[in-house]
């Protein structure tokens, strides 16, 4: 076969970026870990069961283990208690990994302003995406993930994300 | 309608409980709190007083004991020794409150973490003062007494420590096991709980009694209804008013859906647990048909706040008789279709029969209400000892298993289902017409004809909408048989719209508690079974 014929090359390869590929295959692939504690926890069983079937979207494989996701799912309130858990939990993905908040607890501590807890998760670890709702419709879980799909999508290199966030448990 | 209690010293108290136990058959103990009398307008001598709440073995009876408390520090005899329930109940009044238990084997906080400084249910801690915890703690404390009870040696009979949770997909929310393993036998256990503590009782006497309904809603968020109705219930008794009977209706038929979403979640988990995956499609699916038709109703799926003090927000919609039969209808076919595949199943019966079993003797020790003690034999449920609600009326029957095994407590669910469908079939076919609230100004908002269109109606809307409903001074305990067992509420009022003190008797709280014993010599998987039967539900068991 005669390689330097670039007509029959034309034919069998696409260029493209790496980045853009590689985006491209995660955008439908995420793993989540889903550090489901209360209410919203129930409602993420809803939208990952048939009738709303997270699974359209490629991120129905959840895992258990932290090591083998790239979605951390944080559906439910975060105690003062189970702050170090979480940040042990984010600390064990792999990069890259983003990051939902579900809910009004999730989000900012909801309605419960008080002794025990935690004012949003996002004093412990970056977030990427915020759901409102206490809790959301699981319409509004699905779109959270696509909100992370289209993020996703302009995820300009490989790097480690999120460097420069400092949590309150960070120096600790 | 106000409890009465009964006043006694600390020194007799522990006389005075185990009189009562052995000689007056209150076999049951329900809860135990304290009260912080430090803002009350005419305190007591003391600033504060212990609560024990004890229920007699014909299940008719409650008795409320009252101890005041002289010194926190020296605090009073422990009656763990008495009660297995009491374990736990007061490690709680310990944590949040500062009182001291003389002779009890493990008094460390359970709801708050290690780190936490004072005591947050006394009045003089503010509501808002966080406190960061940096690590977890190693719960060898616990662990190592157990070990050293059973004569085990870590290193000699080459044990292995393995935690459970918190962050588990088996452990139905934020529970924490640490098991002792001998193989994969389980030979020592201890739980540790309160990661989901979200300060219900201090946020309660933050809030006016409306207030704190959507708060009750995420106490057992999958039968959230339920909670609505036993906490406006409670402060109904206080007030002394009954509702309607449309209202009393449409508030069985509701509390009766939750109990079958609420099992529906229960089983679709446990099964799931086990591998049955097939069976959570078949039974959750039905729970969202069930949803929808709430949505409709009350605008929430999940979260429904649709009971007020004195009635509830809105009446029932025009046709909610054909949404609510359809709903029925899936429900059954759904209950059907699973039953068909786990009857004769011998994966399914090999697996969990025989598995934890709980004697009626030990589960009336440990505190177990509702599904679970009905398991193990005990014929106890409120609506028939205690029928409020017209539940005398309705032909159901009560569900009670023989051995108290895992088996007997899924299988007393599922059963349960059916017998709620037919009260839910029986109140549709009854519900009257007329009124849903009380008509009663000082209690229900005016409709907003009068609120835009007189100053009258404005001021009365105003009043309640600031100051809330103003409960009469007392002291009372509202039970109420929820889906998981008796959910109970201890409400101090000093006559203002806002609580003075709320007290949770959950249901989880106590089930959890004996968790830990109940799976020794089991294995680990077992364990996990036991867990989804027991239907521990952080929200309700942490508040």
């Amino acid at each position: 076969m005669d390689l330097s014929n670039t007509n029959l090359l034309d034919e069998a390869i696409v260029t493209t970026k790496i980045d853009a590929v590689v985006n491209w295959g995660r955008e439908a692939s995420l793993w989540p870990f889903v550090f489901g504690t209360a209410c919203c926890a129930i409602e993420f069983m809803a939208t990952a069961a048939s009738r709303y079937d997270i699974s359209r979207f490629g991120a129905e494989v959840l895992r258990f283990s932290p090591r083998h996701a790239d979605l951390l799912v944080v559906a439910g309130t975060v105690s003062y208690k189970q702050a170090p858990i979480l940040k042990q939990i984010y600390d064990q993905m792999p990069e890259p990994k983003w990051v939902i908040a579900v809910g009004a607890c999730a989000s900012s501590g909801g309605f419960y302003d008080n002794y025990t807890t935690l004012q949003g998760i996002d004093e412990i670890v970056p977030v990427d995406v915020y759901v409102a709702g206490c809790p959301p419709r699981p319409e509004a879980i699905l779109d959270a993930v696509m909100d992370i799909q289209r993020q996703l999508k302009r995820e300009p290199k490989f790097e480690v994300r999120n460097t420069d966030f400092k949590g309150k448990l960070d120096d600790v | 309608m106000m409890s009465e209690a009964i006043k006694i010293e600390s020194a007799d108290l522990l006389d005075t409980l185990r009189k009562a136990r052995d000689e007056e058959g209150y076999t049951l103990l329900l809860d135990i709190t304290a009260i912080d009398n430090l803002y009350k307008s005419h305190p007591p001598m003391t600033r504060f007083e212990l609560v024990y709440v004890l229920r007699h073995s014909n299940f008719k009876d409650t008795r409320i004991y009252k101890v005041p408390v002289s010194d926190p520090k020296t605090g009073v005899e422990t009656v763990s020794g008495l009660f297995s329930s009491a374990d736990w109940a007061e490690r709680e009044v310990y944590d949040q409150y500062g009182i001291h238990f003389q002779n009890h084997k493990m008094l460390k906080r359970v709801l708050n973490h290690e780190e936490f400084i004072g005591h947050p249910l006394r009045k003089d801690y503010e509501i808002t003062k966080g406190q960061y915890c940096t690590v977890s703690q190693d719960m060898m404390d616990e662990m190592q007494p157990l070990l050293d009870a059973r004569n085990l040696d870590m290193e000699k009979d080459e044990l292995m420590i393995v935690n459970l949770g918190p962050s588990h997909p088996a452990s139905h929310g934020t529970i924490r096991t640490l098991v002792a393993l001998d193989g994969e036998t389980i030979v020592a256990a201890a739980s540790e709980i309160g990661y989901l503590h979200r300060g219900f009782e201090k946020s309660c006497e933050n809030h006016n009694y409306n207030q704190i309904i959507p708060y009750t809603d995420r106490l057992n968020y999958c039968s959230a209804l339920m909670n609505n109705i036993a906490f406006a219930k409670t402060a109904e008794d206080m007030l002394g008013v009954t509702l309607p009977d449309r209202g009393i209706f449409i508030r069985i038929i509701l509390a009766e859906l939750s109990r079958v979403i609420d099992h529906l979640v229960c089983l679709a988990a446990g099964l799931l647990d086990m591998g049955g995956q097939t069976n959570y499609w078949y039974l959750f699916n039905p729970r969202n048909n069930a949803y929808d038709f709430l949505s409709k109703l009350t605008g929430a799926r999940l979260t429904n706040s649709y009971m007020r003090i004195g009635g509830m927000a809105y009446d029932l919609y025009d046709g909610w008789e054909s949404d609510l039969e359809d709903v029925l209808v899936k429900i059954d076919f759904g209950i059907t279709e699973s039953l068909k595949m786990i009857t004769h199943n011998r994966i399914y019966n090999d697996r969990i029969q025989d598995v934890s079993p709980v004697s009626a003797k030990q589960a009336i020790d440990y505190g177990f209400t509702g599904p679970n003690l009905r398991a193990s034999g005990v014929a106890y449920d409120l609506r028939f000892s205690d029928p409020y609600y017209y539940y005398d009326t309705f032909d159901f029957n009560m569900v009670v298993g023989s051995v108290g095994d895992t088996y007997d407590r899924m299988m007393v669910r599922f059963e349960e289902m059916n017998e709620s469908m037919k009260i839910i079939r029986q109140a549709m076919k009854r519900i009257p017409d007329g009124e849903i609230n009380v008509p009663d100004k000082r209690i229900i908002l005016p409709n907003k004809n009068c609120v835009y269109g007189g100053i009258e109606g404005m001021m009365n809307q105003f009043k309640l909408v600031i100051d809330g409903v103003k409960v009469p001074e007392g002291e009372h305990y509202g039970a109420f048989e929820a889906a998981n067992g008796e959910l109970g509420f201890y409400i101090v009022s000093d006559g203002s719209g806002t609580p003075y003190k709320v007290k949770v008797r959950a249901p989880s709280f106590y089930h959890l508690s004996a968790y830990p014993k109940i799976i020794e010599h089991y294995q680990v998987a077992d364990a996990i079974m036991t867990l989804g039967s027991l239907n521990i539900i952080a929200g309700e068991m942490d508040r």
